[in-house]
């Protein structure tokens, strides 16, 4: 079972679609704690990004994703621009030429798009970022893999993973971003990061279960 | 949601729109990506002088562009922060052969924004330096923060290094004057409305009409406290005491005493704000020597102020006399 090119952008147009129907409800999330701007800047980013894959369509899975990080850090902006496009970016260096990836290799683009995060944000895990979705995720991912679990079932232990670290940033005082500026006032709200994180690997499930 | 504007999807472009046909001896104008420039950039031989942050508080950056000031201001969308293509382009346009200065807010998305529009410049042979303003003392500086925001100081900022550049100063004269703001401005805010962002359509926060919020940031984002309002001379105290203490002033030190409003608070509140500040500075010994008083680096239509210390020596009274020409600050031209 692997993941074509099609899988690939079908994911990416459902991420789209989800992030519009989320754009209110991420945006309620970071007025709470933040700026109150994350659902728009990514649903406009990912606008951005449904408007380029015409011209992207019949390229390899890495010129998909580097595409769609180099539209998102030009589109986004704030936060999430920089961190949602070295996501993609470093996630595309992994999988330059590739035109369908196995269980393994989607392991491997997942990991280099959240080191690059890291890096770029500089967050770990427990600080109420997207770190705290994603991680977790990876991890699951892993372990499902290590146990021989088929596509279908890692994919959907890697959403509930994100969904559960999702959810685990609620009592968490923020230490990054523009949360932590609120000190103790931050715990008690989901962090929204970390939700459209959550989303992300919510698509890869929905899209790619059945590949 | 009550405005003067037509989409909310439309408000930058079309402010910028405005700017460019009010002020074209002073700014152009660049879209896509959007940047405001000085009418002569590049000047040959100059440092140029660069910031921007998310658009919603004007008259900083795009009106601060000009003579004597900022070269060239990249606005985001409402308080979210630009993107690196915007600073590289601008930092290209603005280069004169002398490097340029990018005077960066300390929030998280600015900070990396910044980061990466350097190093591309950098790739592209152009000499950048970077000062970060971080002079908010509401904001606890620890380990477990991403430290305190940029706030009033960087208006001040962007007057002494837009001078020094003016004078023909060096890339690393003209940071080191900037580092100077950094480390001898202090601020703190405090706000009595919320704010409306225009694509979310309701204030950012509930604030009910006998209540304030101490310690604010620019971006409608809540503070730390939250209290009964209480008479003007006794916010002022509780902006001003934790500003004092924040730095070592000694008596008889010469400072500017920076009374900005929010947006949404009239002149005749920001002098009651100012005497009261300025009796303080005194009793503390210090030495009024400059003020400034007027919303320069609002957070739309926000009810409420923040005060500004900076101390001064003589070389930062020079350039802040330094004539300035800008559609938010002029005088001397």
């Amino acid at each position: 079972m692997v993941i074509t090119r099609d899988k690939v952008l079908e994911w990416i147009k459902r991420y789209a679609d989800l992030l519009a129907e989320n754009r209110d409800y991420l945006t309620q999330l970071d007025a709470a704690i933040g700026d109150a701007d994350h659902g728009a800047n990514m649903d406009r980013g990912f606008k951005a990004v449904l408007s380029k894959m015409p011209e992207i369509a019949d390229k390899d899975i890495g010129t998909i994703l580097k595409t769609v990080g180099m539209t998102l850090l030009a589109t986004v902006g704030g936060a999430g621009g920089p961190l949602y496009g070295t996501l993609f970016l470093q996630a595309g260096m992994k999988t330059t030429g590739k035109m369908e990836l196995t269980l393994e290799d989607w392991i491997n683009a997942l990991e280099a798009g959240i080191t690059g995060v890291k890096n770029r944000g500089k967050a770990e895990l427990g600080d109420k970022t997207m770190i705290d979705a994603l991680v977790p995720a990876w991890n699951a991912l892993k372990q499902a893999a290590e146990n021989g679990s088929n596509l279908g079932e890692a994919l959907d232990r890697c959403a509930r993973a994100a969904e559960e670290g999702m959810k685990a940033t609620i009592p968490l005082v923020a230490r990054k971003g523009r949360a932590s500026y609120l000190g103790e006032r931050s715990a008690g709200h989901q962090d929204p990061g970390a939700t459209s994180s959550y989303l992300m690997l919510r698509a890869a499930a929905e899209v790619w279960r059945d590949a | 949601m009550k405005k003067l504007i037509n989409k909310p999807e439309d408000v930058v472009r079309e402010e910028l729109e405005g700017m460019a046909l009010a002020h074209p001896d002073l700014i152009r104008v660049h879209f896509d990506p959007n940047y405001v420039v000085r009418v002569d950039a590049p000047v040959k031989g100059k440092v140029g002088v660069l910031s921007g942050g998310g658009s919603g508080h004007e008259p900083m950056h795009g009106g601060l562009v000009g003579i004597g000031m900022l070269d060239a201001a990249c606005p985001g969308a409402v308080f979210t922060s630009p993107t690196p293509d915007q600073m590289l382009e601008a930092t290209k346009a603005i280069n004169g052969g002398a490097g340029v200065l990018h005077i960066v807010k300390n929030y998280t998305g600015d900070i990396m924004n910044f980061e990466m529009a350097a190093d591309l410049a950098r790739a592209e042979g152009i000499e950048v330096e970077s000062v970060i303003i971080d002079d908010d003392v509401a904001v606890q500086d620890s380990l477990y923060t991403a430290g305190r925001r940029g706030v009033g100081s960087t208006v001040l900022a962007e007057k002494l290094c837009g001078a020094a550049a003016e004078q023909g100063r060096s890339l690393k004269e003209v940071a080191d004057v900037c580092r100077k703001v950094k480390d001898w401005g202090r601020s703190m805010g405090m706000a009595l409305t919320s704010c409306t962002v225009p694509h979310v359509g309701r204030p950012t926060f509930d604030l009910p009409e006998d209540e304030m919020e101490i310690g604010i940031g620019i971006h409608g984002e809540p503070g730390r406290t939250r209290m009964k309002l209480k008479p003007a001379d006794e916010i002022v105290e509780m902006l001003m005491e934790p500003i004092i203490k924040d730095i070592p002033y000694k008596p008889g030190d010469e400072v500017l005493l920076f009374v900005n409003g929010m947006g949404g608070t009239p002149l005749i509140e920001l002098y009651i704000v100012y005497r009261k500040a300025h009796q303080i500075a005194t009793q503390h010994g210090l030495k009024v020597v400059r003020n400034l008083i007027g919303s320069y680096i609002t957070s739309l239509e926000m009810a409420g102020t923040s005060i500004t210390l900076l101390k001064m020596d003589e070389d930062m009274i020079k350039l802040w006399d330094a004539p300035v020409k800008t559609p938010g600050l002029r005088w001397g031209m």
